[in-house]
């Protein structure tokens, strides 16, 4: 059978890719040198991956890159990312991530911004390896900005038409013409959010309101907070720091969920444009509502007492942090009523802004669904009215209307069949993994969330999951961070004749 | 003149009086029927060509109206007129793209007054739903004063009494009552018939009480439900979302109804044949304030608008292309119907009585002209009380209301007219150029 993919011009480009990683691997380089660890492990790395990428780059000629190519780069992109990412863990060779399964879904877990971790113990690793996990997922929130604006915004799939739809609101189409100046210019308002993050922390660090913020954790805290991933270098996550950087971080993970392309305008002077954009007032709403919500639950159960400022902190902390999909917590929210887990349960399907770092479903996905429904409910009295769908005063055309409810539909129903899988798999190997946990972690993973509920909880760890879940839940991260249409698309056989 | 269609005619013969007019037509037979009904010049040719402007002495012309059925034709017709010409050039198209252009670039296309056919209709049609029970309503020195044509019915308080009688407005003046055939100017003891019909001139508010005491229980339309969405009815949709209403447009073509429905925010777009009768019902189309049907034809939009009409519909306004068809649409039982035509020949003539007119509004298919005019030295009425002037003006004028400084004043015998006035002034049609002398 002949393959209508041309599979090595995807190869040769995912060569391209892998081989710079040596870029990002000088960071834990220099940690490892300030602090006097082993260098070895990104040394192997860098070998690795400058020679695989290199191999992968020559071995073949280069054709063009169509919409099927693109797909399969992709999707392989990140798989052999987290493949090189997984081997500074392996060659270092401490706790639970030196067994290979696990440090490929640390890994994993790290390049699709996730934050959900096998780390058991954090004190047996070294300082390098824990910023390494940081940097993964810093080089996550950026490949997925460009992958929405530059690469499925051309294969027009995924939230990136409906980012374009808002901003079509001001006439502007796309922020520059050219889509690689665009992609540039996210990625300076990135690097630029990184830099204000590290500067605000360690600074609060030096006007002695963060006793335990170092340089090295405000390095590490900015890269996965501005990405809305969520690792940390501390076991107790942001529960090691004062309440001032609890503060402080609730904003960053908010910004790195907000559209890129909005803070591009706010930036440019135009500041009333967020509250022209209806995804933006939905998003405020979102977190507000529910801040409160947690807040109030967390307040009235007599279980925990925190105070009521601290209530309020906590409860919009671990609110912002599970929309944006972020991950961090302060408290161990495990230990929270019912009522309250289950809001936050509920606070994973939503995601922040499109055109972010965000993961999850995403709110201009609900806002677009809420909008259809009510339109059927007008067509339900008046059957021949014509209403289109609008966001911020533009239309949305009728088959991004359907996308949005396939993959809200097609999410979810992964979503069921990955907890019934966790469920049964725990059952088989005789693991005590209950049904709501379940549900926590194959969402959490999913939806690149990070942390879940019982043995997965903000301080736990997912180790405790059989290793057949744990695979699953590495090609759910996978999955769920590309948007599921990349890597399904593989799996029909039309892609391939 | 270019084109001498039907917009093309009936600017020709108002103008024919007092200018020469020089009508060009592709068409052989159009010009030799105009030559002999009309005391104008007419040409065989194409407007667009250089050759067939300058035989028809484009270059010594103080203006060119280009009112071809095509648009395109038009503009072209201006530019090239332009380049031979230092003629003021009138352009009348239906696509509101192009005078949106126009609007955006003074003197694009050549052209240096355009009148939008589709725009003008709405304009009309918008109008005519905020005044009860109004035919025609136009307004004056910049919407201080309003001119309106209103139908006396058998119901209505005033039919049967004196002018005298029915005249309780201040600033209200009777300029007209106008019966089957003939064109009165009233005194006081003139008595208005039911089933005539009478012009006011006045300030809004007055017009706006006149209109409420002629037809006590009807209100402004505030349901409105658009039959027929081509270029009128969008844009008579969009006028009416500018004004606050929430309008219900009907077309039968499911990609226009989506168009609109994009293009129309405020509106709700309806996908169905409004021949149906069980649709309109269903949709509570019975129970609003008015109807405005504009079909893509004729029959069409009389079947809907008499449908609508007897299903129980406030007010039917039809839109009607031929402009034969006006009468027989409102003796059948339309209520008002509006002919795109004519509404462009109105506003296209108003650039035709000389500088001194800076407003028009036709009466009736050409019986009568409510214009506006800047009153200078040489004018009979200057300094003088309206009494001692009467004499000098012809029979069948009315001065209906007069602007000094941007305040209405009402005209009395005594009042004295000062240079620079406004005065809006009714003229029976035979007289028009006449007054236009004296003024």
């Amino acid at each position: 059978m002949r393959l209508r993919v041309d599979w090595r011009t995807s190869l040769s480009l995912v060569g391209t890719v892998l081989k710079w990683l040596w870029v990002p691997l000088l960071i834990p380089i220099g940690v490892a040198l300030y602090y006097g660890e082993p260098l070895t492990p990104f040394l192997v790395a860098i070998g690795v991956t400058v020679l695989a990428g290199s191999g992968l780059e020559f071995a073949w000629e280069r054709g063009d890159l169509g919409g099927r190519e693109a797909f399969l780069m992709v999707a392989l992109v990140w798989l052999g990312i987290a493949a090189v990412g997984a081997i500074p863990f392996l060659v270092a060779g401490d706790g639970t991530i030196a067994q290979p399964v696990n440090a490929l879904f640390e890994s994993m877990s790290g390049i699709t911004t996730t934050g959900a971790t096998v780390l058991v113990d954090f004190d047996v690793h070294a300082r390098s390896v824990l910023m390494w996990r940081s940097v993964l997922q810093w080089l996550g929130g950026l490949g997925i900005l460009v992958l929405a604006t530059a690469v499925l915004a051309t294969l027009s799939v995924g939230g990136a038409q409906l980012m374009e739809t808002e901003t079509q609101v001001q006439s502007v189409n796309k922020l520059t013409p050219s889509i690689r100046e665009t992609a540039g210019l996210l990625w300076s308002i990135y690097v630029g959010l990184t830099a204000l993050a590290i500067a605000v922390l360690y600074g609060l660090h030096l006007l002695g309101l963060a006793p335990s913020m170092t340089l090295y954790d405000a390095i590490a805290h900015a890269f996965t907070s501005v990405s809305t991933s969520g690792f940390s270098p501390r076991a107790e996550s942001i529960g090691a720091f004062s309440p001032a950087v609890q503060w402080t971080m609730i904003p960053f993970m908010g910004m790195g969920a907000t559209s890129f392309v909005l803070i591009y305008h706010v930036l440019g002077g135009d500041v009333r444009r967020p509250l022209r954009s209806e995804e933006f007032r939905f998003y405020l709403l979102v977190l507000g509502t529910l801040g409160a919500a947690v807040a109030a639950l967390v307040f009235l159960d007599p279980e925990t007492t925190y105070g009521s400022v601290a209530t309020v902190r906590h409860g919009l902390f671990q609110v912002v942090s599970i929309v944006t999909t972020t991950g961090y917590a302060t408290v161990d929210f495990d230990l929270w009523s019912p009522a309250a887990k289950h809001l936050l349960f509920v606070g994973m399907f939503l995601g922040g802004m499109a055109g972010s770092t965000t993961c999850s479903i995403k709110l201009v996905r609900w806002l677009v669904v809420l909008k259809g429904f009510r339109r059927d409910l007008f067509t339900a009295i008046h059957p021949e009215a014509v209403r289109p769908v609008r966001l911020s005063g533009s239309v949305v055309d009728e088959s991004t209307v359907r996308d949005v409810y396939a993959y809200t539909l097609i999410s979810l129903l992964i979503f069921f069949a990955a907890t019934v899988f966790v469920v049964a798999d725990g059952a088989r190997v005789g693991a005590n993994v209950g049904e709501f946990e379940a549900m926590g972690a194959a969402a959490s993973t999913f939806l690149n969330i990070g942390p879940a509920f019982g043995g997965a909880g903000p301080f736990g760890s997912y180790v405790a999951f059989p290793e057949s879940t744990r695979v699953v839940m590495i090609a759910l991260m996978w999955i769920g961070r590309l948007e599921v249409i990349p890597v399904m698309v593989m799996l029909t056989p039309a892609f391939w004749r | 003149m270019i084109g001498a269609g039907e917009v093309g005619s009936s600017i020709a013969s108002s103008l024919a009086g007092a200018h020469e007019v020089v009508v060009v037509d592709v068409d052989g037979e159009r010009v030799e029927s105009l030559t002999y009904s009309h005391d104008v010049l007419a040409i065989e040719g194409d407007g667009t060509s250089l050759s067939t402007l300058e035989e028809a002495g484009v270059a010594e012309a103080d203006m060119v109206i280009a009112s071809t059925d095509d648009d395109e034709t038009n503009l072209v017709t201006c530019a090239t007129a332009k380049t031979a010409s230092e003629a003021f050039t009138i352009a009348r198209v239906r696509n509101t793209n192009f005078l949106r252009t126009w609007r955006r670039s003074e003197g694009a296309f050549g052209v240096d007054f355009m009148v939008c056919t589709n725009l003008l209709a709405a304009e009309a049609i918008v109008r005519i739903a905020g005044l009860p029970a109004a035919r025609d309503v136009d307004p004056f020195a910049e919407g201080r004063v309003q001119m309106a044509e209103f139908e006396v019915r058998p119901d209505s308080p005033i039919a049967g009494q004196t002018v005298q009688e029915a005249d309780r407005w201040e600033a209200l003046t009777f300029a007209a009552v106008i019966d089957e055939d003939e064109v009165t100017v009233p005194r006081g003891g003139t008595v208005i018939e039911s089933g005539s019909k009478v012009v006011v001139i006045g300030t809004p508010e007055c017009v706006r009480e006149f209109a409420q005491a002629l037809a006590p229980d009807e209100k402004r339309a505030s349901d409105v439900v658009v039959v027929g969405g081509g270029a009128i009815g969008f844009e008579t949709a969009r006028l009416l979302g500018e004004r606050g209403l929430e309008p219900r447009v009907i077309d039968a073509d499911e990609t226009r109804a989506r168009e609109l429905a994009e293009a129309l925010p405020k509106a709700v777009v309806m996908c169905h044949d409004p021949t149906d009768a069980e649709f309109l019902v269903r949709e509570h189309v019975a129970e609003s304030d008015l109807a405005v049907v504009s079909l893509e034809s004729d029959e069409l939009t009389l079947l809907v608008a008499l449908l609508a009409k007897q299903i129980g519909t406030g007010r039917t306004v039809a839109v009607v292309e031929n402009g034969a068809y006006v009468k027989l649409f409102e003796a059948v039982g339309v209520d008002v119907a509006v002919n795109p035509r004519e509404v462009v020949a109105e506003e296209i003539t108003r650039f035709t009585h000389g500088q001194q007119a800076e407003n028009v509004a036709v009466i009736e298919a050409d019986r009568a002209e409510v214009i506006e005019i800047e009153v200078d030295d040489e004018s009979v009425l200057t300094g003088r009380a309206i009494r001692d002037a009467a004499g000098d003006l012809p029979e069948g004028v009315v001065i209906g209301a007069i602007t000094r400084n941007g305040e209405v004043i009402t005209p009395r015998g005594g009042t004295v007219i000062q240079p620079g006035d406004h005065i809006v002034v009714f003229a029976d049609a035979a007289v028009v150029d006449a007054v236009l002398d004296v003024l």
